[in-house]
């Protein structure tokens, strides 16, 4: 099958027209607005459609943040504003107990899979793969829109969950049971945590119908001339990905529906031995295994947080090759190290619970492939490096975000081989240093490696420029807020403080950390102020801001910006480009570039 | 010249949609390999408790086997363009499907009666109910599919498509089938 026929719905049509590919994607199928801006199967529109969604997302995630903070800050302090908006959840100005649980939860939930997943990979994913593999569209756009409507459907519910009386799931983002099992234990594992495995299953199915389009059209759908090895990274890093997320979330579903089958229908899987004080009951469950449940958690959630920097890794290799004006460094040992993360990715889920009593021999084994991760770890690092090293960097917003990531890389993986070390963990285990490793090393890194996709692709999308002053305001004050947020947190945790506690009150040798919780809390308030302003620079350029007038604004050699500055669906508008070279060729042979459509001269040097 | 030397080009490749279907199949194998080794895990713990196999599902199997070779007949009969052959070859694989999901319900029925229930103490039966019962709604998805081949077939529409969308299907089918082979052993050995 061609990509022609592939657009227009009628896969199976085999007719002598699909091979002529001229006097197609000139004319528009009458599209409406519904079938434009909605239900569109354009790979473009449903990445913008999970972009903006994840926009919303990352506020509503960010604001529990800052409402947590809050209370971490300032515990003996009320804010009557808070009662206003809240009402009993803040009482007298406070945020009660089960507020709290309710707002960490939500808040990991969010970022991880709706803003950091669906967010980052939906949106990198469907705008990136069809225009830089040279494709019309996916290679089953249907499936394509329906992996939007899911996540879509995904968000509906969890919104909805944050409205029911008994308030959403407040068991943790990992929702361990026997709490998220027991609607006796917790207000939030009633109705809440139904809905939030129901959201959470929504989620999966999104995620899968996503991932296995991603993986058939990078295999399938390629122009020609465009051989594996000639992908630019971002390809291959959303490949791996989608590879990650295809094996992994089925795993996480099955855990799922037997938490559901132990909530709603009294079975065991989890569940044994277990007597209630709050009711005075004791539950004739028998034989379950909690610790079951992490190991399917686990399965999923180390490979999820590799679904989360993988395509942040691969935007980044993109954006600082495209603006040092170098090649990248080492294009086949980038390849090779991803290769490498994704294999190791399914073998160090039981890092996570050196603590639950594992077996210490197992647990020796697992120390040894997590630390072999630190490897292609550095590999990546030393490569970036290099690509900047003598550059002619252009310092632009998603250059600098792109230095930032591999600065938070390299911060946040240092502490990783300390808590990969199974003797270390058992006093950093459950701790703010936890917290401060995987922020530093995840979340915020791959937010940086967002920003840089979204400045640098930002043109392609919208026909327009992202405001630079605002960018730089915007880079600066969130790298140096993340490290003042985050930094502080190791000290913390080495002495113990624990996480996911709200009042430290108790205990005193904690007492010389409050002055540090309040800094911390001021400085998250002003970070997510800045992404506010962000999102105002986002919606502004959208519709204000400075028309893009060169169809190659950044000299890039990929194929993306060999298409019209406002591409419709369908993309190119004559044939597809054919594809004579890899996608680095910067700086060769006195040329600043080299786009991937042009053939080799004759005597031109190798690379 | 050109469109012939483009098509056989397209030809080589393996159909984006097929491929798309054993990626699929891949995932649901993680889905069914993350349970079975559950399975394991659990079984090897205090409180097991083992079941025996409902002897209905010895009927469900052999429903399933034969609704395979049916499917590959009506593959061939479509390939070979002989389409009344075709057209009901495919409808009485949806029939066998029906069957095999009424059977699948009748044997946890029986496992019901027989006194293994969801409350309580856990063991092999609340998983097969929950594998067996994945295994089903998967079987389920691909009988509402061959409804819709079924009724298209009647129909008469299906003369300017492709084998692939048929293909596709048997592929699908065949691999619930085995699936369900895989589980059945699993079931009887691990039990
Ligand atoms: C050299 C590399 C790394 C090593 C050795 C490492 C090791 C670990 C270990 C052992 C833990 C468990 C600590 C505990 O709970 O006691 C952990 C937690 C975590 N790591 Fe890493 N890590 C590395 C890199 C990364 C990267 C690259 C990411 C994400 C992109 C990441 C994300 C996380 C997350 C999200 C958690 C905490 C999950 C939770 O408990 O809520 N880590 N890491
Ligand atoms: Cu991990």
């Amino acid at each position: 099958m061609s990509n022609e026929s592939n657009l227009h719905g009628q896969p199976e049509i085999v007719t002598g027209h699909e091979v002529h590919h001229d006097e197609h994607h000139v004319h528009h199928h009458n599209e409406t607005f519904i079938t434009k801006y909605i239900f569109s199967q354009d790979h473009k529109t449903i990445g913008k459609q999970f972009l903006i969604t994840g926009i919303i997302w990352a506020v509503i995630g960010g604001l529990f943040s800052v409402l947590f903070r809050l209370q971490l800050g300032f515990p003996d302090q009320t804010f009557p504003i808070l009662e206003t908006f809240f009402g009993r959840y803040a009482k007298g100005g406070q945020i009660q107990p089960e507020f709290y649980y309710a707002l960490i939860t939500m808040h990991g939930t969010v970022l991880v899979f709706f803003v950091l997943t669906a967010g980052l990979s939906g949106t990198f994913a469907n705008l990136l793969i069809p225009l830089q593999c040279g494709a019309r569209d996916m290679a089953s756009p249907f499936l394509n829109m329906l992996s939007y409507w899911f996540f879509f459907m995904a968000s509906v519910v969890m919104v909805s969950s944050l409205f029911v009386s008994t308030g959403p799931a407040s068991g943790g983002w990992t929702s361990y049971p026997p709490l998220s099992a027991l609607g006796d234990l917790n207000q939030g594992s009633k109705i809440g945590t139904d809905l939030w495995l129901v959201a959470m299953a929504l989620f999966v199915v999104s995620s899968l119908l996503g991932g296995l389009n991603y993986i058939s059209t990078i295999l399938n759908m390629r122009t020609k001339g465009m051989s594996m090895t000639r992908l630019p990274l971002t390809i291959w890093a959303l490949f791996f990905t989608a590879i990650l997320g295809v094996l992994s979330f089925p795993v996480l579903l099955s855990g799922f529906i037997l938490l559901l089958f132990d909530r709603n229908l009294g079975t065991s899987f989890y569940l044994s031995d277990i007597f209630i004080s709050q009711t005075g009951q004791a539950l004739p469950n028998e034989g379950g295994s909690a610790i079951l449940y992490q190991h399917l958690f686990w399965f999923l959630g180390h490979p999820e947080v590799y679904i989360i920097i993988l395509p942040s890794m691969g935007i980044v290799s993109e954006v600082l090759a495209v603006n040092s004006r170098k090649p990248i460094f080492g294009y086949m040992a980038m390849v090779g190290s991803l290769f490498a993360i994704t294999i190791l990715a399914f073998l160090v889920w039981a890092h996570h619970m050196f603590v639950t009593g594992l077996n210490p021999f197992l647990g020796s084994i697992f120390v040894l492939l997590t630390l072999l991760i630190a490897v292609p770890s550095a590999i990546k690092v030393f490569n970036w490096l290099t690509t900047l090293w003598r550059g002619n960097i252009r310092l632009t917003p998603a250059t600098l975000f792109s230095i930032g990531f591999v600065s938070l890389f390299i911060s946040g993986g240092l502490t990783g081989v300390f808590l990969g070390n199974s003797t270390i963990d058992i006093h950093l285990h459950d701790t703010k240093f936890i917290v401060a490793h995987f922020h530093i090393v995840m979340g915020v890194a791959s937010f940086f490696g967002m920003f840089a996709g979204v400045y640098h692709w930002f043109p392609k999308m919208f026909g327009r420029y992202l405001n630079s002053t605002l960018g730089f305001i915007h880079f600066w004050v969130t790298m140096v807020g993340a490290y003042l947020i985050f930094w502080p947190m190791h000290y913390e945790g080495l002495a113990g403080v624990p996480r996911r506690y709200l009042d430290l009150s108790g205990w005193h040798n904690f007492n010389h950390f409050g002055d540090l919780n309040k800094m911390i809390t001021v400085v998250s308030a002003i970070v997510f102020a800045v992404q506010l302003m962000f999102i105002f620079n986002f919606f502004y350029s959208i519709f204000k801001g400075r028309k893009v007038r060169h169809q190659n604004p950044w000299g890039a050699n990929t194929l993306e910006w060999t298409t019209p500055l406002r591409p419709g669906h369908g993309n190119w508008t004559g044939e597809i480009p054919e594809v004579h070279r890899w996608a680095y060729d910067y700086g060769k042979d006195g040329r600043e570039f080299i786009p991937q459509t042009e053939p080799v001269g004759k005597g031109e040097s190798h690379h | 010249m050109e469109i012939a030397v483009e098509q056989t080009q397209q030809r080589k490749k393996i159909h984006p949609h097929k491929f798309t279907l054993w990626v699929a199949i891949g995932s649901i194998i993680m889905m069914f390999a993350g349970l079975t080794s559950a399975y394991i895990v659990k079984s090897n713990q205090a409180g097991w408790q083992t079941v025996g196999m409902p002897n209905v599902f010895w009927y469900s199997t052999g429903t399933i086997l034969l609704s395979s070779l049916v499917m590959q007949m009506a593959l061939r009969s479509f390939k070979h363009r002989e389409m009344n052959q075709y057209r009901l070859l495919i409808a009485a694989t949806f029939a066998l499907g029906v069957t095999f999901v009424i059977l699948q319900w009748l044997g946890f029925r029986q496992l019901w009666n027989s006194g293994v229930q969801f409350r309580g103490s856990s063991g092999g039966g609340q998983f097969l109910y929950v594998i067996a019962g994945l295994h089903a709604l998967h079987v389920l998805g691909g009988v509402i599919a061959l409804m819709v081949m079924s009724v298209k077939a009647f129909l008469g529409r299906t003369k300017l498509y492709g084998s692939v969308p048929v293909e596709m299907m048997a592929t699908y089918w065949h691999f619930v089938d085995l699936l369900w082979i895989y589980l059945l052993i699993f079931f009887i050995w691990v039990g």
